[in-house]
């Protein structure tokens, strides 16, 4: 057989797939690669300056409450802030070699959102327009999708006592609707936020990663991370990455670091780390009966065994104990004459009845101990 | 022939035995001033809302609710099936007189993560709303379906001890009674069965969260450990809990069941210690595979050999040398570390390793209201385990039910 049958062979039996996975760049099948021709946003960290306009336009648009600090209050750069059910957007300062730069947090609205995936009333949806949009009606309030977020997003309605809700970003989701841009990108008057189709979008940040290498990190954030985000980040290049073309995960990560931004996530959707638990369920419903109740069965017929193996040995003891008592007797008779026998058999048998009786009350009181 | 002449059973005319709770002991006392403020908490969670009340954020949406109340309460509760399988499945019979406390615990434990779970949602009412929108790819579903489950189970396995105080009143509930007894081997199955999955799964709970757990506690095989650890909690509160109803409810136990109690803390210890032994290794296996070698010369690592030695390989060994010398006391030692170490497991993944890179200033710390909801719930428990001590054959054998489930 040569390398050529054999590999044809390893195919058919469907293992080929398995071992050539590793080396291949092939996508895994059951990821979804995101909804084609959804929208994203690409925001340039390098072009925002802390304006904190769009933070502005997503309160107005949205109705939110209006904040302590007026938005022209840029004081609170400076503090690290996140977002809330009644801030969906803020705009954090960072540090890259000793140079400020401004990122803006808000919902990434991942192809395949972590909050979707934990939530177990079904409240949150992938929309084909690519915005992430939770349905309040239904929601238990258990906040798991506060959990599941890796990008500490999703907001809760602590002071509300009756009717506390899950608060986000919605990508603007009825502006979207309506044909209109959403409330930060339309505000924004640096550029820093391009909507667009996700696809054109990774086109358009490699471009500006080629046309500028000396300004970017040649990493585009959340073309990958936690398996795809429709908001993708665009950030600055940093000592370390300077110059260098495609650094990856690793490479970038002190840059992204440095403004906010894990890269541990991996690339699979975070759901995924629990598929592999979840998978299990089906399996030990299957097997968890069959496994204990053939353990009940060998501990039934054990008992059954060991019962049935008393009691050949007691009636061997009894034949036993009757052959030499008779042998017994037999001896006396002829020795001492039938008189002596007679009264030898009686004591005898009297002295094994009294045994007897003591050993039924011993195991009369084991059998209780037993049961 | 098991002897309680001296237990006050509750008779046909005399139903209610109430009086040890109007007894002014200390215990009495203490019991009723927790319960009276936890009902002015209830009411102040459920009248000005959870933030109000608790100091849970949109970092730690999480807190002692779900940390102590839920994961410590279902682990602890571990000893229903624990003590079933082991008496009905695998036939050591001489278990027997511990199955119906644990059963009972096991119930009023899931009862009230249950009850206590009604505090943390913000939308309580709507609880039953996972199984109308179910949201399968939701580990939380599976939990919620399997504790639904399992409380059901938990419920009939309990309900033959109400039914032979009630069947003076009631004959009728005989007939379910018999139900319950002949399915006995059925429902440990299905009980063995919800409970590795569910206590498994609240620790693929946290599998969605790599970048929030700290790698010494984040595993791909959390569900593994937080199972085997409930074994060993299932294990350590039948110990525990044998110790307590001696020092309380003496008597209400009949010989038999005081008799055997010695014997089920020494076996009992000798397999907790045997499945602290093996989760010992598994975590230490998976410390070095994991590459977690450097974390461990952090303040977290030092934490994280605290809860190994102090708290699993320590108690392992304490159990070890109370099983092999026949030791009641040394067991009951292990028992308390071992149930402790549960506890500090189960606050270490979902607290206090939970976003462990947040700075000092925004983590979290439970409020007074929040301990007194945690406080108050344990309180219950115990307070509806006395009542039921009290009525019920737990402890005893009721002679018109002998030698029945």
């Amino acid at each position: 057989m040569n390398r050529r049958k054999f590999l044809a062979l390893l195919g058919t039996a469907g293992v080929g797939g398995a071992l050539a996975a590793p080396g291949m760049a092939a996508a895994k099948a059951h990821v979804f690669p995101g909804y084609e021709n959804s929208y994203g946003v690409l925001h340039d960290v390098t072009r925002c300056i802390g304006c904190r306009q769009c933070e502005e336009a997503c309160n107005a648009v949205n109705s939110l409450p209006q904040p302590r600090e007026p938005f022209d209050d840029l004081d609170v750069l400076g503090v690290r802030r996140r977002t809330s059910a009644y801030q969906w957007t803020v705009v954090n300062q960072y540090t890259i070699d000793d140079k400020p730069y401004f990122r803006k947090l808000q919902c990434f609205h991942c192809n395949e959102p972590a909050c979707a995936s934990a939530c177990f009333a079904k409240c949150f949806t992938k929309n084909p327009d690519g915005s992430v949009t939770y349905n309040g009606e239904q929601c238990v309030g258990c906040r798991y999708c506060m959990i599941a977020c890796p990008f500490y997003i999703p907001g809760f309605q602590y002071d509300e006592p009756f009717d506390p809700l899950v608060q986000k970003c919605t990508f603007c989701k009825p502006r979207l609707d309506k044909g209109q841009l959403p409330g930060c990108v339309e505000a924004c008057p640096m550029d820093a936020l391009t909507f667009g189709r996700r696809s054109d979008l990774i086109r358009l940040a490699r471009k500006r990663i080629e046309e500028n290498p000396g300004r970017y990190t040649d990493y585009i954030y959340g073309e990958w991370d936690a398996g795809g985000t429709a908001w993708m980040v665009l950030a600055p290049a940093s000592k370390e990455t300077v110059g260098k073309s495609d650094v990856g995960p690793a490479g970038a990560t002190e840059v992204m670091h440095a403004i906010g931004l894990d890269t541990h996530l991996g690339s699979q959707p975070m759901g995924e780390l629990t598929y592999g638990a979840l998978g299990t369920v089906p399996l030990i419903v299957a097997f968890w009966p069959i496994l204990f109740g053939g353990l009940y069965g060998i501990s039934k017929s054990r008992e059954a065994r060991n019962e049935m193996r008393n009691k050949i040995m007691r009636a061997a003891v009894r034949q036993d104990m009757a052959a030499a008592m008779d042998d017994a007797v037999r001896r006396i008779e002829r020795q001492q004459g039938p008189e002596a026998a007679e009264v030898a058999r009686q004591a005898l048998e009297d002295a094994v009845e009294e045994r007897r009786q003591a050993a039924l009350d011993a195991s009369r009181f084991a059998r209780k101990e037993d049961h | 022939m098991a002897e309680h002449y001296d237990i006050p059973m509750p008779t046909r005319d005399q139903m209610l035995n109430l009086t040890p709770f109007f007894r002014l002991t200390p215990g009495n006392i203490i019991t009723y001033i927790i319960l009276a403020v936890g009902l002015v908490v209830t009411v102040m969670r459920f009248t000005l809302g959870i933030g109000a009340v608790s100091n849970l954020d949109d970092n730690y949406p999480w807190g002692i609710w779900i940390g102590f109340d839920l994961l410590c309460g279902v682990a602890l509760a571990a000893g229903g099936y624990f003590t079933t399988v082991a008496c009905y499945v695998l036939g050591l019979k001489r278990f027997h007189s511990a199955v119906r406390p644990a059963v009972t615990t096991a119930f009023l434990g899931y009862f009230f993560v249950v009850v206590a779970l009604h505090y943390d949602l913000g939308h309580p009412l709507r609880l039953p709303y996972a199984f109308f929108y179910p949201g399968t790819t939701s580990v939380l579903f599976e939990v919620g379906l399997c504790v639904a489950t399992y409380v059901t189970v938990l419920f009939c396995e309990f309900s033959v001890m109400p039914i032979e105080w009630l069947a003076h009143r009631f004959p009728i509930l005989r007939i379910f009674h018999k139900l319950i007894t002949k399915t006995v081997i059925l429902l440990t199955i299905f009980g063995v069965t919800l409970s590795t999955l569910h206590q498994s799964s609240l620790g693929s709970l946290f599998l969605i969260a790599p970048g929030k757990l700290h790698p010494l506690w984040y595993s791909p095989f959390m569900p593994m450990f937080f199972f085997v650890s409930s074994m060993a909690a299932g294990a350590s509160m039948v110990i525990f809990e044998g110790m307590l109803t001696h020092k309380g409810l003496q008597f209400y136990m009949d010989t038999n069941h005081a008799k055997d109690s010695k014997l089920v803390t020494l076996s009992f210890s000798r397999a907790a210690s045997f499945i602290l032994m093996g989760y010992f290794m598994l975590k230490l296996i998976d410390m070095i595979v994991q590459n977690n070698m450097g974390y461990l010369f952090s303040g977290y690592g030092v934490l994280w050999l605290v809860e190994m030695f102090g708290f699993v390989l320590l108690p392992a060994l304490i159990y070890a040398k109370g099983a092999r010398d026949g030791n009641e006391h040394i067991c009951q030692i292990g028992s308390i570390i071992t149930v402790l170490g549960i506890i500090f497991n189960r606050f270490n993944v979902s607290i206090i390793a939970f976003n462990w890179h947040l700075p000092a200033a925004e983590r979290y710390f439970p409020s007074w209201h929040e301990i007194t909801v945690s406080v108050f719930i344990v309180t219950l428990i115990i307070t509806v385990y006395r009542f039921i001590v009290y009525h019920m054959p737990v402890l005893y054998e009721h002679p018109n039910f002998r030698h029945h489930g």
